[in-house]
């Protein structure tokens, strides 16, 4: 793989990453900590000939996302927890239209204003399900800067394969650290894009929502003489409004399964000094550098610790943590929220002996801090 | 020759949600009429609607159509028009969800002056939903969520979006067709945010219980509280109160257009201007 070295920011690095993805469109409403993402697409988008827009709201930060979507482009939003909430019901209506989107999430400390300067990870339950009704969330969780850089390039290909909104979850520490990352050349970003698919026979045998049980839309760009409908209600295969039985079914059953089927093609994780562990500690996010540090200190003292990361949240790489669970004696999950991911990670195990170090208080967690509640188990 | 509708109109959709009687129709009929009278390719139209009545509007017009969330039509339309500033992008929504739940969004679409149409669709009142009350519904008047008289004040739509910076302003009614049709057409051809008011009859839930329980009696109404902006302008102040003008109220075409603006902030970003200053909002660029 063809690399360059950047000093870099995580948001900055999120920004430059969805230019390199082909990024055209950027809707957004300042907001702490994410807000830097937004200032950078207001220089890169302009730049090669896209737009960014501040909007009055979070509302209508993520509206003029998806609209930029309907009409074809790739395009993105960036927020924090509190602008997610705001943001809910539009997510939901890209779910059900089936319109790509990534949503960048710097998590703060929440809920409500919370702590808007510091750390969390309390929003990756939310990330799961931020509407209402069914469909199935895909959430990316980046644990570098690089990390930043290559898992908003793959949220973008994977909003474009399953066409629907991707989350990349970055959090407070991640997005304002600064420091060197590698990263794959533009080129080779460029070459890996996979764009949406579009129907190319005569518009009048086009029907954008008729698709296999586990595929997305097939949703042609606005203004090139296939005229159809989106909308938020239940629809029929051109897109128009419908209370038909059999199509009502269908249509949200295949919204599950278009991300259930296809797990293999999404789902990631990083696995570090596990293969001889005896401890598996489960971190994502930048609490997982602090975790590697800990393992460090840990295998110096004789502990035989290894770190399990979730790269994908969600979908959960549940059949890789159950493999490891099963003869892995002791599991401890850290995180900082009061265990949102622990309970994926009892359901995915089947474990209730899932050991947890949270924290709530805005602050990062320490390397020592793990190592000492190691220790103690 | 007779009007082809069927060139226009989704016929497989009718008949429409709208009850008998309903103004909407009016307006759907306009509407594909103005475009049509433009010579504007089909392909190169996209109608966005909210929730409400009007929500449906956009599903019976054979153009690029997108049925949204309540209230956000400006917003996602804004980021569609920004995406292909060549093409026509028209909203359509009712006073409930433009000014109510949208209201935000129909003041910023106003100050930017971004190239829009918005037709709202002013019928007083929450009728899909039954009679509730809206940010229009005259005061005094019955609505099943305030039974014993409407107590809250109303806006006046047309005032508003002057006041929030757009650059055509219009108010027309269901009653006269032919003219609903000629300022449809003139706020089509603004380059800007044109916002045409459009009050409509809803004698099922607006009338059923404030005395208009037909068209008849709802548009006679109507009738009763317009007047055109020329005979409006002679009137004394007294006389204007509870009388809204119809007609265009404010048409601008020197205020800089919101995509065209972008276009200069696109140079100076590629390195072909050097920067925008206020200078620039002087004239149109």
């Amino acid at each position: 793989m063809a690399t360059r070295e950047v000093i870099s920011s995580g948001n900055e690095l999120s920004a430059l990453a969805a230019r390199d993805a082909g990024c055209k469109f950027f809707g957004g409403y300042p907001i702490t900590p994410s807000s830097e993402i937004m200032h950078e697409m207001s220089d890169l988008m302009p730049e090669v000939g896209g737009a960014c827009i501040q909007m009055e709201d979070e509302i209508a930060g993520v509206a003029a996302a998806i609209g930029a979507g309907m009409s074809g482009v790739r395009t993105m939003t960036a927020t924090s927890g509190p602008g997610i909430s705001l943001k809910a019901e539009n997510l939901g209506l890209a779910q059900m239209t089936e319109v790509p989107l990534v949503v960048v999430n710097v998590m703060r400390g929440g809920p409500s204003t919370g702590l808007p300067t510091r750390v969390s990870q309390g929003d990756v339950a939310q990330a799961k399900n931020p509407s209402h009704g069914d469909y199935k969330s895909i959430t990316v969780c980046a644990g570098s800067l690089a990390e930043c850089y290559t898992e908003t390039v793959r949220a973008f290909n994977l909003a474009d394969r399953f066409m629907q909104p991707v989350f990349v979850l970055l959090d407070e520490t991640l997005g304002h650290m600064h420091g060197k990352a590698v990263l794959p050349t533009e080129e080779e970003v460029a070459a890996g894009i996979v764009p949406r698919k579009v129907f190319e026979g005569p518009a009048e045998e086009y029907f954008p929502y008729q698709c296999e049980h586990d595929q997305p839309a097939v949703l042609n760009p606005m203004f090139k003489g296939y005229r159809y409908h989106f909308t938020g209600l239940h629809h029929d295969r051109r897109g128009f409004p419908t209370e038909e039985i059999e199509t009502c079914r269908k249509l949200i059953q295949r919204l599950e399964d278009k991300v259930e089927l296809h797990k293999d093609e999404i789902e990631s994780n990083e696995e570090f000094f596990l293969d001889d562990a005896e401890i598996m500690i489960v971190a994502y996010g930048s609490v997982s550098l602090a975790a590697k540090e800990a393992i460090r200190h840990l295998r110096a003292d004789g502990i035989k610790a290894g770190l399990f990361r979730p790269i994908t949240l969600w979908p959960s790489p549940q059949d890789r943590m159950r493999e490891l669970a099963a003869r892995i004696p002791k599991v401890l999950c850290v995180e900082l929220n009061i265990g949102q991911y622990r309970d994926e990670v009892q359901r995915a195990t089947g474990r209730l002996d899932i050991n947890g170090l949270f924290k709530v208080n805005g602050r990062p967690i320490s390397p020592y801090e793990i190592v000492n509640k190691v220790k103690e188990l | 020759m007779a009007f082809n509708y069927e060139n226009y109109l989704r016929l497989e959709k009718m008949p429409t949600l709208w009850c008998w009687g309903c103004g909407d129709g009016v307006i759907l009929k306009a509407f594909v009429r103005a475009i049509d009278s433009l010579g504007i390719n089909k392909d190169d139209v996209c109608v966005v609607s909210g929730i409400g009545c009007s929500g449906r509007f956009s599903s019976y017009v054979d153009f690029n159509t997108v049925h949204t969330t309540h209230g956000r039509t400006i917003a996602f339309a804004t980021g569609i028009k920004l995406a292909n500033p060549t093409k026509h992008v028209i909203c359509v929504a009712g006073d409930g969800d433009a000014l109510a739940i949208g209201g935000n969004h129909t003041i910023h679409g106003c100050r930017r002056n971004i190239d829009i149409t918005f037709i709202i669709i002013n019928n007083f009142i929450y009728g899909l939903t039954n009679s509730q009350t809206s940010p229009t519904t005259p005061q005094g008047m019955w609505t099943v969520s305030q039974q014993a008289g409407n107590i809250d004040p109303t806006f006046n739509v047309a005032n508003l979006a002057i006041a929030a910076g757009a650059s055509f302003v219009a108010r027309e009614t269901v009653n006269d067709p032919k003219k609903l049709e000629k300022t449809m057409v003139k706020a089509l051809e603004h380059k800007g945010f044109a916002l045409l008011e459009v009050l409509s009859n809803c004698h099922i839930n607006l009338g059923r219980k404030n005395k208009m329980n037909s068209a008849v009696e709802n548009l006679s109404w109507i009738d009763s509280i317009t007047v055109s902006k020329k005979k409006y302008d002679t009137l004394a102040p007294e006389e204007q109160l509870n009388l809204l003008p119809t007609g265009i109220l404010k048409q601008d075409t020197e205020a800089a257009e919101y995509c065209d603006m972008y276009a200069e902030v696109v140079k100076v970003h590629q390195g072909k201007r050097k920067t925008i200053t206020q200078d620039d909002f002087k004239k149109k660029i």
